[in-house]
């Protein structure tokens, strides 16, 4: 297992971390998309486990979850796709799913089983700190980043409250929405970052809305990492080669590293 | 006596259900929310002009009605209907709506969203939305969007927009969720008005308080008729608006039965059913801990009621707390003794009640029957079944 904090060891290198939906098309797509994410510049993968009632989700990732529902996959299913990914990638690999998943198979029992799959970090965006206290003595007990989540709403008090709980990175909500591609990154954003970087010694890393390579560049001035999902799925579903996602990962790392201007 | 029922506590829980399970961007509303239901109860500008909408508007207090025909046909309790059905907009969820409507715009807030199943929620928020000018947006799962097409047109009249949801099983859960989304990307300027006890932590006590209302009144009108308190109230419940407005101010008075009575669909064995407490696992949905009708996964059930408005796979976290206390007990009615209890009240008394209300009925009639008329069985009617004519027509046609 891959410890989170690793991958921000070097100063000035930026994150970039994937989101796919474990089982969107399909399981098989998952293990072979996986390994070429991480082959092609990205340092995480968040796997997202599916779920009923995305209530953060916009509709590609609504969509994605649906699909993969549709075939069966359970959590059971993600944390065996994790195991055989740790086996073939050495990419850091951190689950997102909702809570009530997690809490039907038992915290204890979730998060052991995570380890022993090789996952690293967990993320819940239905699980404010306020309510993950069990979720993260569980988590601690099995080496896992429970990350939490932050948004441009959030007040001063309440940022160093959660920045205080979160563990791996802070994980930066770039809008007040859901999940999905947008034309434009918020303009308010850096300032949030900076605020946040006041009162949080984690890395911070922004998600939400990230769609372009010029999106990731102009937030990876700031942040220390860039989160995308729902424009990579979007990619997998119009292209199952694959080649196009592979293009826009390669794309992604690209506009990251190169120097800004 | 129990010490005085003080729930919920200060995190938002009844027992081992409730809380706050949203994302964090709705943190800081539900913050404000808090702040701001409890400045607008402690002033009394605003319960003053709630007072007098729920009297002039609403057309409060609502009759107890001595069911004497209903009773005589059962032949033993005498039932008593607590008769929401005459509510304006015609149920129980206009004395919410007008409530979270008075607070949202005291918070300023110019911009609503609320879901409805059977459209009744939706219904009395375009009424108030009306009534105080504020703009109303209501999502409503396609598949009600059908059935309840008369509230949708009237929804329509009223001003408000209607959004149908077609995502997941298009029924009230998907309305819900696409309602949290708008709220989660216009959380500024919009007011979340949610129609019943669910919901992350303050809904669930705030939805209590103004329905608490139905209660209140039915406790001092039973004393006005019998000298006495009930020795059992009956209401349905799908999240369970209705049921706690009823239940809730007699939470002390332990003589007083309290009995919920959920939809078993096409009964609790056939998994199409919607009864969250009967049958339901503790899981969280909406932002609360609650019973919840799940799989082995913790994937959220499709569920199947005759009645849009309990065809919900979750339930009230109060509920859930007075089900493991066993302050308060829950049965469940299936679809064919609900229309029976709604035919059984159009011809006894000329009463046609909601589908929802018609479940409540069904379980009262058979509580009658295995009591003597010493035994005073209030039910709610929380409300008026104009609009499931079509959904009765095609059940019962044949038989008419």
């Amino acid at each position: 297992m891959k410890v989170l904090k690793s991958v921000f060891g070097n100063s000035g290198m930026k994150a970039l971390i994937a989101y796919v939906t474990v089982g969107y098309p399909d399981v098989a797509t998952t293990l072979r998309l996986v390994p070429l994410l991480a082959e092609n510049g990205c340092d995480i993968v968040e796997l997202g486990v599916p779920f009923s009632d995305p209530l953060a989700d916009g509709v590609t990732i609504q969509r994605a979850s649906y699909v993969a529902l549709q075939q069966n996959v359970t959590p059971g299913t993600c944390l065996d796709v994790a195991a055989q990914l740790s086996r073939v990638t050495d990419v850091p690999l951190v689950f997102m799913s909702y809570y009530n998943p997690i809490l039907r198979m038992g915290l204890q029992r979730f998060c052991e089983a995570s380890q022993v799959s090789g996952v690293s970090g967990l993320i819940v965006p239905d699980l404010p700190p306020d309510e993950g206290e069990a979720l993260e003595v569980e988590c601690s007990m099995h080496g896992i980043d429970l990350v939490y989540l932050v948004s441009p709403g959030t007040p001063a008090a309440r940022l160093a409250y959660v920045a205080a709980r979160a563990r791996g990175f802070l994980y930066m909500v770039s809008l007040t929405g859901v999940t999905g591609v947008r034309a434009e990154i918020d303009g308010g954003l850096e300032q949030f970052v900076a605020r946040t970087r006041s009162v949080c010694p984690l890395p911070l890393c922004v998600g939400f809305g990230i769609s372009s390579p010029l999106h990731a560049k102009q937030v990876a001035r700031f942040a220390d990492g860039v989160i995308v999902g729902s424009r990579l799925l979007q990619l997998v579903e119009e292209d199952r080669s694959l080649a196009k996602a592979v293009q826009f990962v390669r794309e992604l790392r690209q506009s990251i590293d190169s120097p800004p201007g | 006596m129990n010490a005085i029922y003080t729930l919920p506590d200060e995190k938002g829980y009844f027992g081992a259900h409730g809380g706050r399970f949203v994302p964090e961007t709705l943190i800081p509303a539900l913050e404000d929310l808090d702040a701001g239901y409890a400045g607008a109860m402690s002033d009394r500008s605003f319960t003053d002009d709630l007072s007098i909408l729920l009297r002039d508007y609403v057309g409060r207090p609502t009759p107890l009605f001595q069911a004497d025909s209903l009773s005589a046909h059962c032949g033993g309790a005498k039932i008593f209907l607590k008769r929401e059905d005459l509510a304006h907009t015609g149920a129980h969820k206009i004395n919410n709506a007008l409530g979270q409507a008075l607070l949202a715009r005291r918070m300023g807030k110019q911009r609503v969203v609320a879901e409805t199943g059977a459209g009744q929620h939706g219904v009395a928020t375009a009424a108030v939305c009306a009534k105080l000018g504020l703009e109303c947006i209501v999502y409503m799962g396609e598949e009600d969007v059908q059935r309840q097409s008369l509230n949708v047109f009237r929804m329509k009249l009223m001003g408000a927009e209607v959004r149908s949801v077609d995502s997941g099983g298009r029924t009230l859960k998907d309305a819900i969720n696409e309602a949290i989304r708008d709220w989660v990307a216009n959380v500024e300027t919009t007011y979340y008005l949610l129609g019943s006890v669910v919901g992350p932590a303050p809904y669930p006590a705030m939805v209590r308080d103004f329905q608490s209302v139905i209660g209140h009144e039915t406790r001092q009108q039973t004393c006005d008729l019998l000298g006495r308190l009930p020795d059992c109230v009956v209401a349905c419940v799908g999240g369970g608006s209705n049921a706690i407005g009823m239940f809730y101010p007699f939470i002390n008075d332990d003589a007083v039965k309290l009995v919920g009575v959920e939809a078993a669909g096409k009964g609790l064995r056939s998994h199409e059913h919607a009864a969250s407490l009967s049958a339901g696992v503790v899981g969280v949905l909406h932002g609360a801990k609650s019973y919840l009708l799940q799989d082995e996964h913790g994937q959220v059930l499709g569920t199947h009621s005759v009645s849009a408005g309990l065809d919900y796979p979750g339930v009230g976290p109060e509920h859930s707390y007075l089900k493991d206390s066993g302050r308060a007990e829950y049965v469940s009615v299936d679809d064919s003794q609900a229309l029976a209890g709604f035919t059984l009240l159009c011809r006894t008394e000329g009463i046609t009640p909601a589908l929802e209300s018609a479940h409540a009925v069904a379980y009262a009639t058979e509580l009658a029957r295995s009591n003597g008329p010493e035994c005073a069985v209030v039910v709610n009617v929380s409300g008026r079944g104009d609009k499931d004519m079509g959904i009765v027509i095609e059940a019962l046609g044949g038989a008419m």
